[in-house]
């Protein structure tokens, strides 16, 4: 990696401490320390499920939230506050800032992650005062549910290199949403014949499979990941992350910032 | 800026003076809606619908799910014993997660014994369990559950026994799973076997709930043998002496009983004088059939002391 993107990722990193980002550990904190104390007195049999079940969605959810938040925030703040002129007056190519930026990004959700897997572990070693041989999987569903986050962060930017906050915000969104019903999209174009079918397809291939990455209620079972649908999935997100990006620095560079 | 002090205590005030008075506000509103709109609703009633809506989150969504049924099952359990949601609750938890096996194990527990201890919809509980079967082939419990609905509420040994020996040919399957496919044969309704599926219970379950609802159960019909074997003592005592019992003392001179007769929580049974045979606590002997004090009523729920 070059010093500049570096620098620019270790800057939007800090930015994203500042703006109280991390905050949402509290209420992270909160929920998982709840879950385990109360669930197992309202319900039956399953404190261990809710406290991964719940653990992980949370991990999920407050995750795509930032990204997506803080995501279409990364070029448009820069323009606003005009930073982004100070730093094209340097020797920084407009790429590069599009890089250091997603991986600015990319590093903070991976940091607010781990801290969150640590609440998780801990709050699963509180209900089963032990840890089984199985609980390693929900390490595998963390690095799947972080391959969300930074295809999520790359669709973000992609947006917001062309389009307002806020529709780069219902954009991005739609595409989580979309993305998570990949499955049932393949099955839809399954169903249909002709060039309807080929849209279909061509729909449900473009489209980010979310529903691949999500493993939660599998590991929350214990049940084994395979090392070949690991391999998979990260080629798959860095293949798609690249994409996006790639988009986002031919429109960025197309841009006129004037 | 420095803040104003009294800005400050009056806004603190204010808060926590709002913060007590939104709180009794609510509860007056709860008081108002109470039972005239706070019925159990199930606004989305299709469990396909609800897996798409979970956004792939359909794990915890099945958990909130279970909770619910359970919440359901114990606020009925303690009222009005009406079970209506309790099967569409618990399909929909399990269509959302098919390997969340306590929603098999209890919910077919709650949905298959009669009223007031359960929903009385045994059907159901073998159209539950027969879902979880499918999804979870090599879970031997579930055929346990299967058998023991089979057996125990719909009177169908033959069933049961098919149950018991499917599951039994399962790689880890319980012991207890053969010795009851065997026992099934020959028996309908007679209380060794209920003894022993509730043995079968308490000795393969590793919740304390379902082992301390198997043990009541165990000494209920520990009670129940106890109360006719006196009976008969009692009526042998008046063939040979012609007049009833006055106390246990009579019997035991009579060289009938060695002592005076306990039940299975170590209380002496008491003999009334119209000669019958009642437990002294019957609070904390659920489940009997027989023994209980004239005129008792037992608990809506009954307290089941955990191990």
């Amino acid at each position: 990696m070059s010093p500049r993107i570096f620098n620019i990722a270790s800057n939007t990193f800090r930015e994203a401490v500042r703006d109280r980002v991390l905050y949402n550990l509290i209420a992270f904190a909160l929920l998982m320390s709840g879950a385990a104390i109360f669930v197992g007195q309202i319900s039956i049999g399953i404190e261990r499920l809710v406290v991964i079940n719940l653990g992980l969605t949370a991990v999920s959810l407050f995750g795509i939230v930032i990204a997506i938040f803080i995501g279409i925030a990364l070029v448009s703040k820069e323009i606003d506050r005009r930073t982004l002129y100070t730093i094209l007056s340097r020797p920084v190519r407009r790429w590069e800032f599009i890089a250091g930026k997603f991986l600015g990004l990319a590093g903070t959700l991976t940091v607010n992650t781990a801290f969150m897997a640590l609440g998780v572990f801990a709050a699963l070693f509180y209900v089963s005062h032990k840890f089984e041989q199985s609980d390693v999987w929900i390490l595998v569903a963390l690095y799947f549910i972080i391959l969300q986050f930074v295809i999520v962060t790359a669709l973000a930017l992609l947006f917001s290199s062309f389009s307002s906050p806020l529709l780069s915000a219902v954009f991005a969104f739609s595409l989580f949403v979309i993305g998570s019903f990949a499955e049932d999209l393949r099955g839809f174009a399954a169903m249909t014949h002709g060039p309807q079918g080929w849209l279909a397809t061509a729909a449900a291939y473009v489209v980010p499979n979310f529903s691949a990455l999500n493993i939660i209620s599998s590991v929350a079972h214990g049940e084994a990941v395979a090392g070949r649908l690991i391999l998979y999935n990260t080629a798959y997100a860095l293949t798609y992350v690249l994409m996006a990006l790639c988009g986002s620095v031919l429109i960025f560079e197309r841009r006129n910032l004037k | 800026m420095k803040p104003s002090p009294q800005v400050t205590m009056f806004a603190t005030a204010m808060l926590i003076l709002c913060m007590g008075g939104s709180t009794l506000l609510l509860h007056q509103v709860d008081q108002t809606r109470n039972k005239a709109t706070l019925k159990d609703t199930l606004y989305i009633s299709s469990p396909k619908a609800l897996k798409r809506m979970s956004l792939g989150y359909d794990g915890l969504l099945a958990d909130i799910y279970w909770t619910r049924a359970v919440q359901y099952f114990g606020g009925h359990h303690a009222s009005d014993g009406e079970y209506t949601l309790l099967a569409p609750l618990l399909t929909i938890t399990t269509t959302l997660d098919p390997k969340l096996l306590p929603a098999y194990e209890f919910g077919s527990n709650f949905l298959s014994p009669k009223p007031p201890d359960g929903a009385g919809k045994p059907k159901e509980a073998v159209k539950l369990v027969e879902y979880g079967i499918r999804h979870n082939p090599d879970q031997w419990r579930l055929y346990f559950n299967l058998g023991f609905v089979y057996y125990m509420e719909l009177n169908d040994p033959a069933k049961a026994a098919d149950a018991f020996l499917r599951g039994s040919q399962l790689p880890d399957a319980h012991p207890w799973l053969t010795l009851l496919a065997a026992r099934m044969a020959g028996a309908a309704g007679d209380v060794k076997t209920a003894r022993m599926m509730w043995g079968a219970t308490y000795d393969t379950s590793n919740d304390k709930m379902v082992r301390a609802n198997a043990a009541a159960h165990l000494k209920a019909l520990q009670v129940d043998d106890d109360v006719n074997a006196l009976d008969s003592i009692i009526a042998r005592y008046q063939l040979t002496t012609g007049r009833a019992p006055s106390s246990f003392s009579d019997l035991i001179r009579a060289g009938l009983l060695p002592g005076i007769p306990v039940d299975p929580i170590g209380n002496p049974y008491a003999l009334t004088r119209d000669g019958r045979i009642e437990v002294r606590d019957p609070d904390k002997l659920p489940f009997i059939r027989l023994g209980k004090p004239l005129g008792y009523k037992a608990p809506d729920v009954p307290k089941l002391p955990l191990e």
